[in-house]
């Protein structure tokens, strides 16, 4: 079990750094960036004893008269070493700074969304799994097509629409304005969760669906193995062995979903916060990437990278020990 | 025996209402068990067996239903109840299952949860039923692995079924089946998938167990041989009908339905030498349920069959003494009347009740054995083959050692003989011949080729289109019926296949080849322009055989070539091997883990174990007495059809345990598992292939000095009684 | 069932004579080529053909969109902004006379905002094949007929779903947004095609270490978030590109990321038809690498990869839609479907006129329907999976 997370954490490493490298190359591809203009801008100003200097400190700050990898090379260790992202020209702060604003949240959102997907698909896939063919499964089935072929951004729009329409308010943001900058409290934490529900219901529909098809194919294989009969014919009631057994094992692949879910919640969350008017990192990305501000841009892409292949290893670390498989033949 | 049998199964109705129609998949099956006594369930394939034997638990699944009969119950004195009545997800059957009556499986492996330990497998069981506390429940799993023959009962508790041996997991899966000292345990197939000298034992600790618990077993198998071994009583079932009941005495000695006899002639029994004679096959195949004959199931396939009765009267019981029933219009009134009424002339030639002969057998000729082959050198020479798989590779993907899958083997095969090659599962028989027809790349080793012009030529050091025009003189008959034939090719482009990218033939010349060698294979030449998914197994290994033979080659690689078949198939398939190879002049490497089909069809036998050659020798020899340890126990595990020959228990006293053959064990690889292993000389010293007598080789340290015994009886083959 | 074997020799015995029972419905069965098998099977989805039929009309709809839309994109009427949708009369007083009501400006006394109501009383009269806007149809042919427009010259448009905010015919646009939507979806798998079936092709024979280097590569880009990906990777794309350009730009950029899947699909059919015994025997029978590769092996996974195709064709429409309703994608003046919802990111203009999200239903009914038409398809992929 501790060389299988061993080897799992090792190769998390290459994999980041591979990360980064295509972060860096994100972040040098657009010709028009903010910072080639600001350079420009800072050089045509000729001699200007202001210019100089910060045409200097710039040059030096990301090593622009240096060789490509070198600029790399300085990008990453300031990363890594003093958790300098560089500067967010368009806002004019470290992008470190505006990540510590924005990320809390995101995370918290992902996590919110990743239980409701499991609460919801679970029970559901398993119904639908042992009464296969019914008109319940038929209904679930057509829903989760249904949840598949919505893009979010299109349910978020109709939610806010119908909710100017009948309430009157857009239920835009995660607090309502009066608690927006208010201290915390009992209240507003009711005010919280009286909004979170939206995003957390608008990013899990896809992967609702997803989840459910892949554990209904999943539990219908396990469900047709010969252990199961084995352990009808030892005595079990049918409920109490469906759960003890084929369900045990048709959770696992659930699990190890989190891998190709959490992708999608940043998708949606790049996509859909804008219209929901959320504080997450979509947002900044999005504006990032229209400004052409990559430093702001390729940082916010490589924490969600970073954040996706970390909740992977955390989920092949508890199929692991969920899995005896898994977890004797390493 | 008196008053109420254990178990009495009336007129059992499983449907099955697939979309296609409705398979009778039992249809209308009586039998009953009696307290202490083995009933066994014989047939082929899609007869029925295995879906009786759950219906009795009510473990079949949608879209089977029992439609019709009962299953009457009647444990430790209780008045009976009918299974068959009972709600299949109701406490009473629950109570049933595993407490009353206890089931084992087929595939041990997969009957097994990989999630949970055998210690919780077991104590399920025991909490269920007994109540047990989980410490009490512990104690007694020790116990019962104990009993079944698990070394370190206490480790293996907290094992995972992966972690353990296909043996193992069966002994795991008897070990559970009997916690709750069932009445009545019902076994599955239980030994099918498991390797014969484990068989064995496996039917061993079956028969001790029942012993010390006075439990009944219904036992169901499509093997005669291991009915022979275990049953008291036997019902032979033919397409979800019951063909024939009776003591084993009474299958055995005076069998008298028609498919019962059949049945019994057309096996390979291992006879300890004598003259091979033609196998005594029956013709046509099982039809599909759904289109089940009208009347007697069998009459499509019976040499006896009476027009006009027998195609659409289904045949009543007939009783004879005792038990003894069969179901055939032989016996009854009405197929007398009728054959009496349509005179003598259709009636087969002996059809007196009385002492049934066993019908016309059919050209049954002894092939010729040219035992002096020799002569002409041989056709090929294999010397100190290896063929090593590299394992592990940890984070870099370093080898950290090999699987020696073949391990130096040296063989000789000459022109127009039968080299059988046998051994268990693992022992790198398929390696070997799949080294020599080169679809391997052998690591290490010569595989010397004698071409007919008298040429000899390395084909282990070939690599790419030189070895073209060797495949064409080396060919192979593989052992899966279904994935050996692409399922998107025509019969034409199949067998056609090694004509086209050799060159050979083209077009119309192409087309009359295929046609022909058709024809050879006992397949109708309009057939080309079917697809395989037309065909039933044994046509498909004759699909498998034409293509094989269509280049004319000289030597036949044929990998298991009957193994996925049904007995009475097989006997088809190799008396057609047999007919081709004397027509064709084929030189056969036989490779197969029934030592009584090996020694139905090969002239010499090499035995191996774990990537080696432990013995080879005429098969005359190798069956009368064997040099080699391995051979006898292999021998003596075989189960034989033959109720006079039924083994002696624990004769085969071997661990089941195949070592690891990554790290092969030091001197003698038999030496952990050899019930001769002696001193220090085994276990440090590896023999090596010596000469131990006239044209035979072991690779035994004491091959000269151990008196082993092999088939001990020499006289009557199993067909001419 | 005894039968004389023509030239057959010596060699069969009468009782090596296999029973084979096949006749009439098995017949046809047993003569039924791969293709034959998976269309028997597929047709019995219904859903799955009726998908398949929507399928095919929308790709229609793509190709005679100049045709069937009643006036160009472009086209607008700034009078008409947010017209609400008409509803097409076919009858007027019992006899055949199809046409729709004009409309009539109101203000709201409290909020002054102006609101159009259609107008029972005004008719414009709707034919068939009318001339308008001029056209050219597979870009070649110049034509000015439309399938349906508004009769008669008294200027009222014709808004069947409504007008957008420059009083646009969303009808019509939703139409011209099929042409790119539907054909992004085309060319971005085709791209995905190529490079899936060479790298997945590829990593499947070869195995070994550049199978191994490219696994790691996939899972790689499977670990990178794909949406932001490729907002980042389509950010590059210099602002200055021409319609064509950003179109291209923009399937080579899905396909860089999509292809992972379908090199998945094929290494992992690959692998296990590598393992079937046929091939080995295709091997022993002699025939070169190049033959046992495309006359032996890739018969047996075609039909996967087109249901594999089918089913990555909406994710690709789905992916074009968001981006280019974020503005990361396709602009103005292409029309897809995404950029005719880039006008309903503001919500108050939805509220004002929901229809400008008709464009999303078009999406959803594609989407679905393309999904079950794959699901059915793969379904029937193999014929002899039983």
């Amino acid at each position: 079990m501790l060389r299988y997370i061993g080897r799992r954490g090792l190769i998390l490493i290459p994999t980041l750094f591979a990360i980064s490298v295509v972060t860096f190359i994100v972040i040098q591809l657009p010709p028009g960036d903010f910072l080639s203009t600001r350079m420009a801008q800072l050089q045509s100003q000729g001699d200007g004893s202001l210019g100089a200097q910060e045409l200097a400190r710039l040059t030096e700050r990301y090593g622009l008269d240096q060789p490509i990898y070198v600029q790399y090379w300085q990008w990453f260790s300031n990363i890594i070493f003093r958790g300098d992202f560089g500067d967010s020209f368009d806002y004019g702060r470290p992008v470190s700074a505006l990540l510590a604003e924005r990320l809390p949240l995101t995370i918290v959102l992902s996590v919110l969304t990743l239980v409701f997907i499991w609460a919801v698909s679970f029970p559901i896939g398993v119904y639908s799994a042992v009464k296969q063919y019914s008109a319940g499964d038929y209904t679930f089935t057509f829903l989760g097509y249904l949840g598949l072929a919505i893009p979010n951004f299109l349910i978020a729009l109709v939610l806010m629409w119908l909710s100017l329409r009948y309430f009157g308010t857009s239920p835009g943001g995660i607090f309502s304005p009066e608690y927006r900058d208010a201290p915390w409290s009992l209240a507003k934490f009711g005010d919280l969760l009286s909004h979170i529900w939206i995003p957390v219901v608008i990013w899990g529909t896809a992967g609702t669906a997803a989840n459910i098809r892949v554990l209904r194919a999943n539990l219908l294989d396990e469900l047709r193995k010969p252990y199961v009969i084995a352990a009808r014919a030892r005595g079990n009631s049918e409920r109490w062995m469906t759960i003890k057994y084929p369900v045990r094992v048709a959770m696992n692949p659930f699990f190890s979903t989190i891998g190709w879910i959490l992708p999608g919640l940043i998708a949606a969350d790049a996509i859909t916060s804008q219209v929901l008017n959320l504080n997450t990192t979509g947002p900044l990305l999005l504006q990032a990437l229209l400004a052409q501000d990559m430093y702001l841009a390729g940082s916010v892409l490589m924490i969600s990278a970073a954040l996706v292949v970390i909740g992977t290893l955390i989920s092949d670390i508890a199929l692991a020990w969920l899995d005896p498989r898994v977890r004797l033949r390493y | 025996m008196n008053g109420e049998p254990l178990l009495r199964i009336e007129g059992l109705q499983t449907h099955f209402f697939t979309p296609e129609g409705v398979v009778k998949a039992v249809d209308g099956v009586s039998l009953s068990v009696p307290t202490g006594r083995t009933v066994c369930v014989v047939g082929e394939s899609g007869c029925g067996k295995s879906i009786t034997a759950r219906s009795v638990l009510r473990l079949v699944d949608r879209p089977g239903k029992i439609v019709g009969g009962s299953i009457q119950w009647s444990s430790s004195g209780a008045s009976p109840v009918d299974l068959a009545s009972l709600d299949p997800d109701g406490p009473e059957i629950r109570r049933v299952r595993g407490g009353e009556i206890g089931m084992v499986f087929q595939e041990p492996m997969a009957s097994l949860s990989p999630m949970y330990t055998v210690g919780a497998h077991l104590s399920e069981a025991l909490r269920l039923h007994r109540k047990m506390s989980k410490e009490q429940a512990r104690e007694t799993s020790i116990d019962l692995l104990r009993r079944v023959g698990i070394p370190q009962p206490e480790r293996r508790l907290d094992s995972y079924p992966f972690q353990l041996s296909g043996g193992m997991c069966q002994r795991v899966m008897i070990a559970v089946a009997i916690s709750c000292d069932p009445a009545l345990l019902i076994a599955d197939e239980p030994t099918t998938a498991l390797d014969v000298t484990t068989q064995a034992r496996i039917i061993d600790l079956l028969k001790d167990l029942q012993a010390q618990n006075d439990m009944a077993m219904l036992f169901i198998t499509h093997d005669l041989g291991v009915v022979a071994e275990i049953a008291d009583q036997v019902t032979v079932m033919y397409l979800g009908k019951v063909a024939e009941h009776g003591t084993a005495e009474q299958i055995f000695e005076d069998p008298q339905h028609p498919y019962t006899r059949a049945l019994l002639r057309s096996i390979p029994a291992v006879r300890g030498g004598g003259t091979r004679s033609r196998l005594a096959a029956i013709r046509g195949m099982v039809p599909h349920p759904l289109h089940r004959p009208a009347g007697c199931p069998f009459r499509t396939r019976c040499d006896h069959a009476i027009p006009g009765i027998c195609d659409t009267v289904t045949p009543e019981a007939t009783r004879f003494e005792g038990d003894h029933v069969a179901y055939c219009h032989l016996h009854t009134e009405a197929g007398a009347a009728t054959r009496s009424a349509s005179g003598p002339a259709v009636v087969p030639p002996a059809p007196d009740v009385g002492s049934l002969q066993v019908g016309p057998l059919r050209v049954i000729e002894p092939v010729a054995r040219t035992a002096a082959m020799s002569a002409d050198g041989p056709i090929l020479e294999v010397r100190g083959l290896t063929k090593h798989y590299p394992i592990g590779g940890g984070l870099f993907r370093v080898p950290t050692g090999a699987v020696r899958a073949v391990d130096g083997v040296d063989l000789t095969i000459f022109p127009g003989e039968t080299m059988g090659l046998v051994g268990e599962s693992g022992c790198g028989k398929t390696t070997l011949g799949r080294c020599v027809a080169r679809l391997l790349d052998s690591t290490s080793g010569e595989i010397r080729y004698h071409r007919a012009d008298g040429r000899s030529v390395d084909l282990a050091s070939m690599r790419g289109r030189a070895l073209q025009e060797y495949r064409r003189q080396i060919r192979v008959i593989f052992q899966d019926p279904f994935s050996s034939l692409n399922p998107r090719m025509t019969l034409q482009q199949i067998v056609g296949e090694p004509l086209r990218v050799n060159g050979l033939a083209r077009g119309r010349e192409l087309e009359d080849r295929v046609a022909d060698m058709l024809s050879r294979v006992g397949l109708r030449p309009e057939y080309m322009q079917r697809y395989p998914h037309a065909f039933s197994g044994g046509e498909r290994q004759r699909i498998n055989i034409a293509r094989a033979l269509i280049t004319r080659p000289r030597l036949v690689i044929a990998d298991e070539p009957v193994s996925a078949l049904d007995v009475s198939v097989r006997a088809q398939i190799l008396n057609l091997l047999v007919d081709l190879q004397a027509e064709f002049g084929l030189t056969y490497v036989f490779i197969s883990h029934d030592l009584s089909v090996v020694e139905h069809i090969s002239d010499r036998v090499t035995v191996m174990y774990l990537g080696e050659v432990v013995e080879s020798a005429d098969t005359a020899d190798l069956y009368r007495q064997p040099r080699h340890p391995y051979t006898e126990a292999l021998m003596r595990a075989v189960p034989v059809p033959d109720l006079s020959r039924r083994r002696r228990r624990h004769d085969v006293e071997m661990d089941d345990g195949l070592p690891d053959p990554a790290a092969p064990p030091p001197g003698c690889r038999f030496h952990t598992r050899c019930p001769y292993t002696r001193d220090e000389l085994c276990r440090t010293d590896h023999p090596g292939l010596r000469p131990a007598g006239d044209r035979r080789e072991s690779s035994c340290h004491y091959a000269d000095g151990l008196l082993l015994t092999g088939v001990d009886d020499a006289g009557t083959p199993a067909s001419a009684r | 069932m005894t039968q004389q074997l023509p030239g057959a020799g010596a060699a069969p015995a009468l009782e090596t004579e296999p029973v084979t029972a096949v006749d009439g419905d098995d017949q046809r069965i047993a003569v039924a080529s791969q293709w034959k098998l998976v269309w028997w099977g597929f047709k019995r989805h219904r859903l799955a053909v009726i998908c398949g039929i929507i399928t095919l009309f929308i790709y229609l709809v793509a190709m005679f969109a100049p045709f069937l839309a009643p006036y160009n994109a472009g086209t607008h009427n700034s009078e008409y902004t947010y017209a609400p949708p008409q509803r097409l009369h076919l009858f007027d007083d019992g006899s055949f006379s199809p046409h729709v009501n004009g409309y009539t400006l109101e203000q709201d006394p409290e909020t002054l905002a102006l609101t159009f109501e259609l107008d029972e009383n005004t008719k414009v009269p709707v034919g068939f094949l009318v001339r308008g806007d001029e056209y050219k149809l597979f870009g070649l042919i110049t034509w000015d007929r439309h399938l349906i427009g508004p009769k008669g010259d008294n200027g009222t448009p014709m808004y069947l779903l409504g007008a957008d905010s420059n009083g646009r015919d969303m009808l019509s646009r939703i139409i011209h947004g099929t042409t790119i939507s539907m054909s992004i979806g085309l060319v971005g798998v085709f791209l995905s095609l190529l490079l899936g079936v060479v790298l997945g092709g590829v990593s499947g024979y070869f195995g070994g270490k550049i199978d191994n280097a490219i696994q790691r590569l996939i899972e790689f880009i499977i670990a990178i978030p794909t949406i932001p990906l490729w907002m980042a990777l389509f950010a590059a794309v210099p602002a200055n590109w021409g319609q064509v350009q950003r179109y291209l730009a923009l399937t080579v950029v899905i396909s860089l990321v999509g292809w992972v899947g379908m090199a998945r699909e094929v290494r992992g059919k690959f692998f296990a038809v590598k393992g079937d015994e046929y091939v080995t025997a295709a091997i022993a029978d002699g025939a070169s690498q190049g033959r046992v590769m495309f006359r032996h092996m890739l018969p047996s996974f075609t039909s996967h990869i087109i249901a594999n195709l089918s089913l990555s064709i909406p994710t690709i429409i789905l992916a074009e839609t968001a981006l280019s309703f974020i503005g990361l994608g396709l602009q103005t003046p292409t029309v897809s479907w995404g950029v005719l919802l880039q006008e309903a990111q503001n919500i108050r203009a939805v509220s004002t006129a929901p229809w400008i999200l008709l464009p999303g239903v078009a999406v959803v009914i594609t989407v679905l329907a393309m999904n079950f038409f794959g699901d059915g398809l793969r379904d029937a992929a193999d014929p002899y999976k039983n």
